[in-house]
């Protein structure tokens, strides 16, 4: 299977001397194409920052970061750009949907940044939208939808294109139980239609859609599981 | 109990022999308690001489039909209608080896704590992936199972949290490691 993904002793220190804090320490993670790799660990343990390093959303400051095969450090800002708005799905605690675009612009946005025609970017979105069961609100603005709705649609926009790296982090927050395990079951079928997916949250039965489960501890990789053999699949 | 009650519940439905039952419990509560067959006709001939079914007769293949009489509605009914008891909880290995760990010298708490963790997260995962199958399957039957059982070990692995977060400062656990 292609790695998508690779952490090598990545490391991420804040501050310096005597007030240094080590969010990350030498954690090594790869991520296979068509797999759900779950990170789970107390708030603290490094779960958002290692997400946020594997998008390239903050700079490691030791080891390195590959993104199919290409190291992120080595890349021109421009290039990281361009590569987190082709390549990389993400799905945050946070929505960061523009309140002055309807959510289908919402949705169609990165595609239309990456050079889609608007008639072409409309379109996906509107797929991707009805994938969410979102049809009806597509020309709706975001404060006109439901918190759950809003969720959905932020989904949308991470999944839309031909994202091969989904980093999600909490990713059903405002849902109830049983949307919330479509959402899970949503990134399921992706990771099985060939993403990558990194899923980090501190919801048992959420890490359990995944094939590996990392646990993290002050930093550090502690334990990883994987499904009791035998289970049917 | 779950299996008078469970066969009951199918003999509502109409008249059934004995491996029918089997097999349609299983179907219904996707095989997570499979019954042997010793068990099935052990609790019909005791439902018979309680006199909550009344047998029906053979078909031509010899199979011997039971039927729910009116007693055995009411015996069902009864059990819908109450809220299954838990008390007293059965014994919990898991607990019991938490709190004795505790007070014991050298024993690395945190790291009990994480095997137990990482076993409980992939009975998780295994029973999330036959979830994935039964969502999608005809009767939900299975399904309610699966939730149940995915509650309960969801349930541990909260109780694991608790219990590290709880024991974080004690002198005997390791959570610095």
């Amino acid at each position: 299977m292609t790695t998508v993904l690779q952490l090598r002793a990545v490391g991420r220190t804040h501050g310096s001397g005597g007030s240094e804090v080590v969010a990350l320490a030498a954690v090594d993670l790869e991520v296979a194409a068509g797999e759900v790799v779950s990170v789970m660990g107390h708030s603290g343990s490094g779960k958002t920052t290692l997400l946020a390093l594997a998008g390239g959303l903050d700079a490691a400051t030791t080891g390195e970061v590959l993104v199919e095969g290409t190291s992120l450090t080595s890349m021109s800002r421009g290039e990281r750009a361009a590569l987190r708005r082709r390549s990389i799905g993400y799905l945050f605690q946070e929505l960061n949907l523009l309140p002055a675009l309807t959510a289908a612009e919402n949705v169609a946005l990165p595609r239309e940044l990456d050079g889609a025609s608007a008639r072409a970017a409309r379109r996906e979105a509107l797929e991707a939208l009805a994938a969410l069961e979102l049809d009806g609100v597509a020309d709706r603005f975001p404060d006109d939808l439901s918190g759950g709705q809003q969720q959905r649609v932020a989904i949308a926009r991470a999944l839309i294109g031909e994202r091969r790296l989904l980093l999600a982090d909490e990713p059903t927050g405002a849902l109830d139980t049983v949307a919330g395990e479509g959402v899970l079951r949503l990134l399921r079928a992706r990771a099985d239609a060939g993403a990558a997916v990194v899923l980090v949250t501190h919801e048992p039965t959420h890490a359990a859609w995944a094939d590996r489960v990392v646990f993290l501890r002050d930093g550090r990789v502690v334990d990883e599981s994987r499904p009791r053999a035998g289970a049917t699949r | 109990m779950s299996i008078k009650h469970g066969l009951l519940a199918l003999l509502s439905e109409g008249p059934r022999y004995g491996y029918e039952l089997r097999s349609s419990f299983e179907a219904r509560t996707g095989g997570a308690w499979p019954l042997n067959a010793g068990q099935v006709y052990t609790t019909l001939g005791r439902l018979e001489r309680d006199g909550l079914v009344t047998q029906e007769g053979t078909d031509d293949e010899g199979h011997l039909y039971y039927a729910l009489n009116d007693a055995g509605r009411a015996e069902l009914q009864a059990w819908f209608d109450a809220p299954v008891e838990r008390t007293p909880p059965p014994r919990d290995e898991l607990a019991i080896k938490l709190a004795l760990a505790t007070g014991l010298a050298g024993i690395d708490l945190a790291a009990v704590v994480q095997r137990q963790r990482s076993a409980t997260l992939a009975t998780l995962q295994a029973l999330t992936q036959q979830k994935a199958t039964a969502l999608d399957a005809e009767h939900p039957g299975p399904l309610v199972v699966l939730d149940a059982l995915l509650s309960a070990a969801d349930a541990e692995a909260r109780f694991l949290d608790v219990f590290d977060a709880r024991t974080a400062s004690r002198p005997n656990h390791r959570g610095d490691r």
